[in-house]
């Protein structure tokens, strides 16, 4: 198939892409295939695990990331996309490894996850949207976590802890 | 689900990236945010030799005045920055009032109108939009450059008038008019889903009251975005009252022809055709008449 040659050299190599890209305020940079996913380059590449990987077209959330200020899907994104750009992941949440992201501490105390699989998609997409939105309403929180599926809490927890989230990072 | 192997290239300019397309024409694809494309080459649907990403090319994005009567959105222009134009929402209600439907703010933070458009998705919204709005579409090549009417434009089910070596670079819109209306609703399964019918609607009015022009556009209606023609014609010079209403909201139902799936029969999308274009017809009337 056409699409297979073009994308090797002469001696059957895969064609790779160097990426020069700042994760959480440090500095990597690799060479990668075409094809490599946003989200498997930071789980693969730089063994940044947190970020999650659940339907790998765009509906699920969990791998949901901050590139350049704004929370997208990272398996809708290619690796080489990312050169040049800077990425916040959960790893990069909370200031030091001692203490928990006020985000975190409300999802805890307001039993805002069980299994945990889709958390740190969701801790992404509502650290984005409270820098936005310091003081949401129910309304505004369930309609930012929309594009995360959760399937333990019935989200009423997680509703909750994005309020009180929202309340301590305002104080 | 892992894309097969391809060729990646980050355009340096506009020129380049038509070159690239011109060498590769159907083998190749433009990147520009993903949110479709990249989902179909995960399962492997698409297969591209070569994807260009437009992603650097800047000025491709941006939404600019052109005159009084109309209004010029980049394709690479991203919803969330259309989401968030105070310009789009005065000249372009219709269009506002949609982008909180089109996926989830994730989504939108990636996704640009023209990729959207040359995507062509029956499903989508913005394809009907601008099909109500009877809008066109530049489409440029190294050969040089067309606009497309909206009407020719969509081609059917992800099928566009587009050539093989053209990209979509830009669309240009009318801006609503003084007396002027417009109103989206659509009904999904759950929030950001696609729509089982989503209804487009503007209303002109003359100084007398009655409707100049009136156009519906529905999506997931049919084979591509659907201009619901003999409703819309229906309204023509008269006053949009609720017999008017009902008569476009039946017509509406024998101008669409949507294929039913798991989520919705055929009969059920009739319906809530029906009743959303009288809810929108309504509400885009009562707009007009308040001037907005």
């Amino acid at each position: 198939m056409s699409g297979r040659s073009v994308a090797t050299d002469a001696n059957g190599a895969a064609e790779t892409h160097e990426v020069a890209v700042t994760v959480n305020g440090e500095p990597y940079r690799r060479r990668v295939e075409a094809r490599l996913l946003l989200s498997d380059f930071l789980r693969h590449d730089l063994a940044l695990a947190g970020t999650h990987v659940g339907c790998e077209h765009g509906v699920c959330g969990a791998c949901t990331i901050i590139f350049d200020g704004a929370a997208v899907r990272s398996c809708l994104m290619f690796a080489a996309q990312a050169d040049g750009h800077a990425i916040l992941t959960v790893e990069g949440l909370a200031a030091d490894r001692e203490h928990l992201h006020p985000l975190q501490e409300a999802m805890r105390e307001c039993h805002g996850l069980q299994c945990g699989y889709c958390t740190p998609g969701i801790l992404m997409t509502m650290k984005a949207f409270l820098d936005e939105t310091p003081a949401p309403d129910e309304a505004q929180i369930r309609e930012a976590l929309s594009g995360n599926l959760c399937r333990c809490t019935g989200y009423q927890h997680i509703v909750e802890a994005m309020q009180l989230a929202a309340q301590q990072l305002r104080t | 689900m892992k894309p097969a192997p391809f060729r990646y290239v980050a355009a340096a300019s506009l020129e380049q990236a038509l070159q690239w397309k011109a060498a590769y024409g159907e083998e190749a694809r433009f990147l520009a945010g993903g949110q479709s494309l990249v989902p179909t080459m995960n399962f492997r649907l698409t297969q591209p030799a070569l994807l260009i990403d437009i992603n650097p090319l800047t000025a491709c994005a941006g939404v600019s005045k052109n005159g009084a009567q109309s209004v010029r959105i980049g394709a690479l222009t991203r919803y969330r920055s259309l989401e968030r134009d105070a310009a789009t929402a005065r000249d372009l209600p219709l269009v506002h009032e949609a982008l909180p439907h089109i996926a989830h703010p994730q989504i939108r933070n990636r996704g640009t109108i023209g990729g959207n458009l040359a995507h062509a998705d029956p499903a989508s919204e913005m394809p009907a939009i601008v099909l109500a709005l009877a809008g066109r579409l530049r489409a440029q090549s190294v050969r040089g450059e067309r606009w497309i009417g909206a009407a020719e434009f969509f081609k059917g089910a992800l099928s566009t008038a587009l050539e093989p070596d053209e990209m979509l670079t830009e669309v240009e819109l009318p801006a609503a008019a003084a007396r002027s209306g417009a109103c989206f609703m659509e009904v999904a399964r759950r929030r950001g889903d696609f729509a089982i019918i989503g209804v487009a609607c503007t209303v002109e009015l003359d100084a007398a009251g009655s409707c100049r022009e009136a156009r519906i556009g529905l999506c997931n209606a049919g084979d591509g975005p659907v201009f619901a023609e003999k409703a819309s014609a229906s309204l023509k010079g008269r006053k949009i009252g609720a017999a008017e209403i009902d008569e476009a909201a039946a017509l509406v139902q024998g101008d669409i022809d949507p294929g039913g799936n798991v989520h919705a029969s055929k009969a059920y999308q009739r319906h809530i055709a029906g009743v959303l274009t009288a809810r929108a017809l309504k509400t885009a009337n009562e707009r007009a008449q308040r001037g907005h």
